[in-house]
């Protein structure tokens, strides 16, 4: 049927005379109004605070153009926010990947025989996942608790540790516990993705490599890595979107502390927004964070076009 | 009887081992690592105060539901709870409603922008929520929704709109043409088509984004955190958080309250988990 005879029939047997366009907009418009008023107006309030000094309990309110940028450029806690958030970004994705990459590999191998077992495998591993993070980072706060927690038990007991560790109390550890408990909670986001790729490589790809001698390796970083790329990557924008705004996580576990040792950007900026009431300069921190995270993911984003160049 | 069940169950086990060696000590590996935090919290919600400061031994001499008692009897918890479920449910009706109406125009109907729009919705969940929570805050003050679960419902329905109108555009695409021009020419007004013949059909689709919405909402902690001010409006995971204790933490109140605030997402994530994965993993993988 021709779009003009549809056109002609519609209008004969409608009784609201409203073109298909007009229709689409009217069944966006409560998603746009909506997103509008609460989350493109706040962004733009946000802009527009960055740009002004805002300290209600002095009744000062005046705008002063880019200088809170330039103060966040003198200083020395903002710096130290972002290398600790770097930091943690870096290592919980790196970790994440390479774990969740083990995880998909060896359910992978399940699936061949036994499908029961990946069933399992799949609701032990959603677990972690579904739980809240606040949760989690209770959980894990019992674990590391030095005098009765259990993984310092485990850990004298298998001979490790000389005794108690103050995980949670201890600078140079604490980042590590919120890594380590941010690597538990998604861990499993990063394997199920890439299970789901493993299972779209062809398996005549691996019989021809075994014709030609290859190990498995060799077969691994020919076949599996390349096809893999693209999911790689998207596991590497979500996760990576994800911990540098990580808040309820370091929050719960370490408020920031000890010192300022485990301070990320966004506990630093909900500390200057909600503590000091530093408006202005709160959100000109939100903003940085932003272009912080805009910026990588295009450069992961110009990766995976550099990559579909190259395969395609 | 009893025993010689056991001994079957037994020797079935074995040969199921044997068989799949393998995979049970993959599955063992996995449980382990998934499993093992939460069921030490279990243990712990288990034990009676006196046995909680000392370790050894690992399993518990005694249990005791002391610590449920106190957290569902005693506290504010169920209140938060309550008000969870509230603002969960109505974020996720509100969402998928309002998402369903505009993925279908995304999806189906000649407007334009549609990339600018699906765009605008990428960038919106991409900003850092700490960024607008003051602007936010201030709005919802302007409004006199300040302490409100409406608030908190209705900033939950709006932060997860898009994941909603991404996931369901591009189920709506995967319904043939044909159905929407048929229903239009036998008489139906778009919302008649949309409502009567395409939803019913693209029921996966809404079942995947209703659950991750909900479980996003009952989880989501900094909106929560500062649109909310007292025990009345607080929802599970912000009472999870500002757990009170006086002089030291109560642990084993705290993980009873952990596990009970768990299990409605974790039961939806079991009941579903493969539509959940199907979720998941929806584009990042043909993309």
């Amino acid at each position: 049927m021709t779009d003009r005879s549809f056109t002609e029939i519609k209008k004969r047997s409608g009784t609201i005379h409203l073109s298909e366009r007009a229709w689409g907009y009217l069944f966006a418009c409560p998603a746009f109004i909506l997103v509008s008023l609460i989350a493109l107006a706040p962004i733009n309030a946000a802009l527009w605070l960055s740009l002004r000094q805002q300290l209600p309990i002095f009744g000062i309110d005046e705008f002063v153009g880019a200088r809170n940028y330039l103060q966040l450029l003198g200083d020395e806690r903002f710096w130290a926010a972002c290398r600790t958030t770097l930091y943690f970004t870096a290592l919980s994705v790196s970790a994440e990947l390479l774990l969740g990459f083990g995880f998909a590999l060896l359910l992978n191998r399940l699936s061949d025989g036994a499908g029961r077992g990946l069933r399992w495998a799949h609701v032990m591993i959603i677990l972690p996942w579904a739980i809240p993070t606040v949760v989690s980072a209770q959980i894990w706060a019992w674990l590391y608790q030095p005098d009765f927690g259990l993984l310092n038990y485990l850990l004298y007991a298998a001979g490790m540790t000389g005794g108690r560790i103050d995980w949670l109390a201890d600078p140079d550890w604490a980042i590590h516990a919120a890594v380590v408990m941010d690597v538990w909670k998604t861990t499993p986001f990063a394997a199920l993705l890439l299970l789901a790729g493993l299972k779209t490589v062809p398996q005549e790809l691996y019989a021809a490599a075994r014709v030609d001698g290859a190990g498995t390796w060799e077969q691994f970083r020919r076949i599996t890595l390349p096809l893999l790329m693209p999911v790689v990557l998207i596991v590497l924008v979500f996760r990576t979107m994800d911990a540098i705004r990580v808040f309820d996580a370091v929050f719960v576990l370490t408020g920031g502390g000890p010192g300022n040792s485990t301070e990320t950007l966004s506990i630093y900026a909900y500390k200057t927004l909600f503590q000091t009431l530093q408006f202005g300069y709160g959100s000109a921190l939100a903003t940085a964070m932003f272009v912080l995270a805009a910026v990588l993911s295009l450069l992961y984003l110009l990766l995976l076009r550099r990559h579909v160049q190259e395969s395609g | 009887m009893r025993r010689s069940d056991d001994d079957q169950a037994g020797s079935t086990m074995m040969v199921w081992i044997r068989a799949h060696g393998f995979t049970a000590c993959v599955l063992l590996f996995v449980g382990l690592f998934c499993l093992g935090p939460v069921l030490w919290q279990a243990v712990t919600s288990l034990k009676p105060d006196q046995d909680l400061v000392r370790l050894p031994p690992l399993i518990p001499e005694r249990v005791t539901s002391v610590h449920y008692d106190r957290v569902l009897l005693q506290s504010s918890l169920p209140r938060s709870l309550a008000n969870s479920m509230v603002v969960a449910a109505s974020a996720t009706v509100t969402a998928i409603v309002v998402g369903a109406f505009c993925a279908f125009a995304l999806a189906r109907l000649p407007i334009a922008g549609k990339s600018v729009i699906l765009g605008v919705a990428l960038v919106t969940s991409m900003f850092p929520p700490i960024a607008v929570i003051s602007p936010l805050y201030l709005l919802m003050r302007e409004f006199g929704l300040r302490d409100t679960l409406v608030a908190v419902g209705l900033t939950h329905a709006v932060y997860s709109l898009p994941l909603a109108v991404w996931l369901l555009t591009s189920f709506f695409q995967q319904l043939p043409k044909e159905l929407y021009q048929a229903a239009r020419i036998d008489g139906c007004t778009p919302v008649q088509a949309l409502l009567t013949i395409m939803l019913p059909l693209a029921r996966p689709g809404l079942a995947v984004a209703a659950l991750l919405v909900f479980i996003y909402s009952w989880n989501e902690f900094m909106f929560a955190l500062t649109l909310t001010a007292s025990d009345t409006t607080r929802t599970a995971p912000v009472a999870v958080a500002l757990f009170p204790g006086l002089y030291e933490i109560p642990w084993g109140d705290l993980a009873a309250a952990s596990l009970v605030v768990t299990l409605p997402v974790a039961g939806l994530a079991l009941a579903f988990q493969r539509h959940i994965i199907a979720g998941l993993t929806a584009g990042s993988v043909k993309g």
